[in-house]
């Protein structure tokens, strides 16, 4: 597999440091996320009107390029989109072969040509997003929706976003990560978004087969027993687990990750009484986690695809907001 | 120039205008006051507590439905906007600091109308300057100002409240 080349990350924030692109959380900076979050809370108003949105992107086009299957995402950036009033068109691009940069930029081309603002793209290439941004003109704004192994920033924002709601402040907070770190863009753009809001204590918990080696780079603790990782903790963090994975060698069955590393009530309450328990969905019952847990008191993973809608919206706004060109008075 | 009048003394006349205005037409249904952030909220929490009116106080920004987005972008300091009553067949006392162009009315009656279909909406202005660029007048106003465009009015707050003239930054 060719990876794309990965540009720097410069590219997402504008002279007058505004948000242009979302592409990763790498490059961005704790005001940025603050703005995002803050924004996304002046949203979350919106599902209490009768009348579900608001005119702010009236007459601006989101594209949505999926080039890999989702069905929480695409439908929560379509919604988005909708609810600030854009027309959006929602592309599925068959995931059959692995798209090169060349076709990559031919359907980039041809959606240009009819004057798309903002494109959402999902892509099981690493640096797909950021091609893409490279490549696109000055008033044309891209989110990264999912990229190959490398970065999931919207998925980040809405776990910081609903942290937020639940927990004051950051600082403080011990935060455990747990379960397929290795294949996990999610967990990895987590990591990102939690160290530059400055959390206390960011822990991974996965078995040795599953964790990068380069791992504590990030400035995180690894942790190999979940009983041991969950201790006290204020937030815990739970990965999807890719079914290819298991039925590859590098795990053992379903039920097995389960009994060693699945989220079940009793080891839920190694944790801090009132820790919450978060995961991007969709979850395999009885292998990341218990359904007693998924659906339990301290779950709060149905706000988190709530909080999707208000964070993504933010971060369409405030791309496009980015591109306002002020008229002589 | 002359010096401002203080707030306090602007707002006895208004609520007793406000008043009559009520009294005028009989009301049905409730009332409700929604203050336009961030000013507007300041003088619809003196109006509240001045005309006895129970209730919480709406809360309106009108970030969201400002007609300069493409020209000026994002608001940086935008806030939830915050109804905690139903709208429909309610009469509405929609409170700002200052009417200037009357683009912001614009935009929070459309805010407004996304939440409901209320019975009659009164506007009240704190300050009336001229400049209008829209067919919008308040109905009830506390102080008439004529100002050069580069000249602003602004209300300082919360607590107390006052108002200053400035001239604009030279763009």
């Amino acid at each position: 597999m060719t990876e794309l080349p990965l540009r720097s990350a410069n590219l997402q924030i504008d002279a007058k440091g505004h948000l242009r692109h979302l592409l990763s959380i790498e490059g961005l900076n704790r005001a940025i996320l603050t703005e995002i979050l803050d924004t996304a809370e002046s949203f979350s108003s919106v599902p209490a009107q009768s009348v579900k949105k608001v005119p702010l992107l009236r007459g601006k086009t989101v594209a949505n390029l999926f080039f890999e299957a989702s069905t929480r995402t695409r439908a929560t950036f379509e919604l988005a989109a909708k609810r600030l009033s854009a027309d959006v068109l929602t592309i599925n691009v068959p995931t059959s072969s692995a798209v090169k940069g060349e076709s990559l930029l031919d359907t980039l081309r041809n959606l240009e040509a009819m004057h798309i603002d903002l494109f959402v793209v999902r892509h099981a290439e690493s640096g797909a997003a950021h091609f893409i941004a490279s490549q696109v003109s000055p008033h044309v704004s891209v989110i990264n929706g999912g990229d190959g192994r490398h970065a999931h920033p919207t998925q980040a924002l809405l776990d910081m976003f609903t942290i937020r709601r639940h927990k004051r402040n950051f600082s403080n907070l011990c935060v455990a990560i747990v379960g397929d770190v290795m294949h996990s863009r999610v967990a990895r753009s987590q990591i990102h978004a939690l160290n530059l809001l400055g959390v206390g204590e960011i822990r991974v918990v996965a078995p040795r087969t599953l964790l990068p080696s380069h791992i504590k780079e990030l400035g995180v603790r690894v942790f190999t027993q979940l009983a041991e990782g969950l201790r006290d903790v204020d937030v815990v963090m739970m990965l999807r687990l890719q079914k290819e994975r298991m039925e590859s060698a590098m795990l053992p069955s379903g039920l097995e990750f389960f009994q060693v590393y699945g989220l079940t009530p009793e080891k839920l309450a190694l944790a801090k009484p009132d820790a919450i328990v978060m995961h991007p969905g969709p979850i395999n019952r009885g292998v990341e986690m218990s359904s007693e847990v998924a659906d339990g008191l301290q779950s709060v993973i149905l706000q988190q695809v709530t909080h999707g809608i208000a964070v993504r919206m933010a971060i369409m706004s405030l791309c496009l907001g980015s591109r306002a060109v002020p008229s002589e008075m | 120039m002359n010096p401002l009048p203080s707030v306090d003394d602007l707002l006895p006349s208004m609520v007793q205008e406000i008043n009559i205005l009520l009294a005028d037409r009989p009301i049905r249904g409730a009332l409700a006051l929604v203050g336009i952030h961030t000013g507007g909220v300041w003088v619809a929490q003196r109006l509240q507590s001045m005309l006895n009116l129970s209730g919480h106080l709406g809360r309106l920004d009108i970030s969201f439905y400002r007609d300069d987005f493409t020209r000026v972008g994002m608001n940086p300091e935008v806030k939830p906007s915050y109804l905690p009553f139903r709208i429909d067949n309610r009469v509405l006392i929609l409170v700002d600091d200052v009417l200037h162009t009357g683009r912001t009315i614009r935009a929070a009656l459309n805010e407004l109308f996304d939440y409901g279909r209320p019975a009659r909406v009164i506007l009240v202005a704190l300050v009336e300057r001229s400049g209008r660029e829209l067919p919008i007048q308040a109905d009830v106003t506390g102080l008439r100002l004529m100002l050069d465009p580069e000249e602003h009015v602004k209300l300082i707050g919360p607590n107390p409240l006052s108002l200053v003239v400035q001239k604009a930054k030279v763009r």
